[in-house]
């Protein structure tokens, strides 16, 4: 398999038509100290009710995959220089403002990382719900609105919504927000929602809940998820498939269990064991040497030989392409074929 | 409930302090009556101005008179009242504060809204640059220019008084310059930071049009910082600015109090004090029940639920 035959015409689950198709995608960030290649050619497909976990180290480039999805990478620096997303058979990167607007929360939404900052302190929740079912639904009069906010609501298992309506968010718990933030970002049940870091802020009690709640979401509705995280524990949880995203691009991909089971990239496996684990007798946490590369001078060969403990020459001089594991698992690593790797 | 009664406490204050300031300038006898006054005639006029008995009794009967809006004869007008005195200046202040306001309110907010929103371009660059010579220009050098420029050498509009809106233009323009630098500033960095939020971002992931970020979901947050500003400014407009009313002749109550002041007119004086810390409790009050209504979270008597 070449480096530029897009992961997801190899690894597509054939259950369904993809709803979202991602080739080569590239945003970078212009800042004053150079050109940052946050997203630097991303592949991946995503079928209706499937779940894809995209995990990675903080500065590996996974927000500003996600803001690329919906067009909303920071301005002015963040340009999305290359590739295509393919939303429900139309390329979003050619539409124009207003029709991209149209498709927001329509087709895809998205849940951002803080429940505590993602809702306006200054306006009720009802009037934030409302919001955004009016902006796709002009015609609607207030007390369709209002019925349909309370079935929002509802269907987030919001408890007394009729009451919620009229709160302020600083009325509200961090997990009850979360649900609001859910409850609006399925308003008009798009068909791909891309959750980004959806639990990182609430307590671990919550967390469960919550992701029990996308799910839960996701059979009635057959929205295809992506879940952003770092952490391995919400992808085993939530996801079919994971990507692992390193320096701007993905090294492996696969079904849950074959990533978990059976990591082909050393990075993949680093990451698995740098996981804190309850039944291990040693107190120390699993670290991975070293620094990821700067995004702004990155090096020719595999982004992660600088801090592999298997590298050979071939992969400081050349980027490995993907390699084929099995029909849904690749790994673009040079010796992804001589797993195991001699220990150290 | 509890702000009215400190404003009142406030106000109590104010008129023990007004009170013995005043008294420190010395004896208004020496400086208004003629050097040859009579003793008899000298007793007259300490009883007419209430200067008789100890300064314990003088403070007692100017605060029960002042609560009945009597603050006694203008010493520099015998024949009027320092209440009287100063309603006949008030409208020319209250106009002309109310001018600039206004003023200060229609170009200072949108500048700063439209120079967050478009930060870095060339309107932003001027505002910016707007702002620090708003904050910077003395106000009488300010006016002295414009005097020479636009009323002097153009003459466009009168040099000094009031003979028409004409004569509102320049007076407004200088009170106004600073307000207008001040919020545009505010309203900017404030701008910025709620722009960049998470809440816009999320107000974006709706799809809500442009309009609606920025003029809601970013505006009503941003503009919870700049509303003190805004009471404190407003309050130095509506009681008169003095340096610009005496620049420009305005027969204002700003004017009215550096006249006051220069005759010992103890009377006018106090009142004058005492009538701009009125201004300034109400317009805190006014404030605290605007930002009720901007902040859901300095409502009182609501409490959590979850």
């Amino acid at each position: 398999m070449s480096l530029d035959q897009p992961m997801g015409t190899v690894n597509d689950v054939p259950r369904t038509a993809p709803v979202l198709e991602v080739q080569d995608l590239r945003t970078y960030l212009y800042t004053r100290w150079g050109t940052t290649k946050a997203v630097d050619g991303v592949s991946f497909s995503l079928g209706s009710g499937e779940t894809l976990g995209i995990v990675g180290e903080s500065g590996s480039g996974k927000s500003m995959l996600a803001l690329s999805l919906v067009r909303l990478t920071p301005e002015p620096a963040g340009k999305i220089v290359g590739g295509r997303v393919m939303l429900n058979g139309r390329n979003v990167l050619d539409l124009t403002d207003r029709q991209m607007r149209e498709v927001r929360g329509k087709e895809i939404s998205m849940i951002l990382q803080d429940p505590q900052q993602s809702l306006n302190p200054v306006f009720s929740v009802g009037d934030q719900l409302a919001e955004a079912i009016r902006v796709h639904d002009r015609d609607l009069d207030d007390k369709l609105i209002h019925e349909r906010s309370v079935d929002a609501l509802k269907s987030v298992h919001v408890p007394a919504p009729e009451r919620r309506l009229k709160n302020f968010p600083h009325q509200m718990s961090g997990g009850m927000k979360q649900r609001i933030v859910g409850a609006m970002a399925m308003a008009y049940q798009p068909q791909v929602l891309v959750a980004d870091e959806p639990t990182t802020a609430l307590d671990v009690t919550i967390q469960a809940q919550y992701l029990r709640l996308l799910k839960d979401l996701q059979e009635r509705t057959g929205v295809a998820i992506i879940v952003i995280t770092h952490d391995f524990g919400v992808i085993a949880e939530t996801c079919d498939r994971v990507a692992v995203m390193y320096a701007g691009r993905f090294v492996e991909e696969g079904p849950v269990e074959q990533i978990f089971d059976h990591p082909r990239h050393p990075y993949t496996r680093a990451l698995l064991e740098s996981r804190p684990k309850v039944d291990l007798k040693s107190t120390r946490l699993q670290s991975i040497d070293g620094q990821p590369p700067s995004l702004i001078d990155l090096p020719i060969g595999c982004r992660f030989a600088a801090r592999c403990a298997y590298a050979i020459e071939r992969c400081l001089a050349e980027y490995p392409p993907w390699f084929e594991i099995t029909e849904a698992h690749a790994a673009a690593c040079w010796r992804s074929e001589e797993v195991p790797w001699p220990s150290p | 409930m509890i702000n009215a009664v400190r404003g009142l406490l406030t106000l109590f204050a104010v008129s023990i302090l007004v009170f013995s300031l005043a008294r420190l300038t010395g004896d208004p006898i020496d400086v208004l009556a003629p050097v040859d006054i009579s003793r008899e005639d000298e007793a007259a006029l300490r009883e007419r101005w209430g200067l008789n008995g100890s300064i314990w009794e003088q403070y007692v009967s100017f605060v029960g008179n002042a609560s009945q809006g009597d603050f006694g004869p203008s010493f520099k007008y015998p024949t009027e009242t320092a209440a009287s005195v100063i309603a006949e200046r008030l409208p020319a202040s209250i106009s002309l504060g109310i001018v600039a306001t206004v003023l200060t309110l229609v170009i200072g907010v949108p500048l700063g809204i439209l120079s967050a929103v478009k930060r870095g371009s060339w309107l932003d660059r001027i505002a910016k640059g707007l702002a620090l010579f708003g904050q910077s220009v003395p106000e009488f050098w300010l006016a002295i220019m414009l005097i020479w420029f636009v009323a002097v050498r153009w003459n466009v509009v009168p040099t000094s008084g009031i003979s028409g809106w004409q004569s509102y233009i320049l007076p407004s323009i200088v009170i106004s310059v600073f307000g207008i630098a001040a919020l545009l500033r505010l309203f900017r960095s404030a701008m910025l930071e709620t722009l960049g939020s998470e809440y816009v971002k999320l107000a974006r992931l709706k799809g809500l049009s442009e309009f609606k970020v920025v003029w809601k979901h970013a505006l009503k947050p941003a503009s919870i910082a700049p509303l003190t500003f805004f009471g404190g400014i407003a309050v130095r407009m509506l009681t008169g600015a003095t340096v610009v009313e005496i620049v420009f002749a305005w027969p204002g109550v700003g004017y009215l109090a550096y006249e006051a002041a220069n005759a010992r007119d103890f009377p006018v004086v106090q009142a004058l004090a005492l009538f701009t810390a009125a201004v300034i409790i109400i317009m805190n009050l006014l404030i605290d029940i605007t930002y009720a209504y901007v902040d859901p979270r300095v409502r009182l008597g609501q409490k959590a639920i979850a």
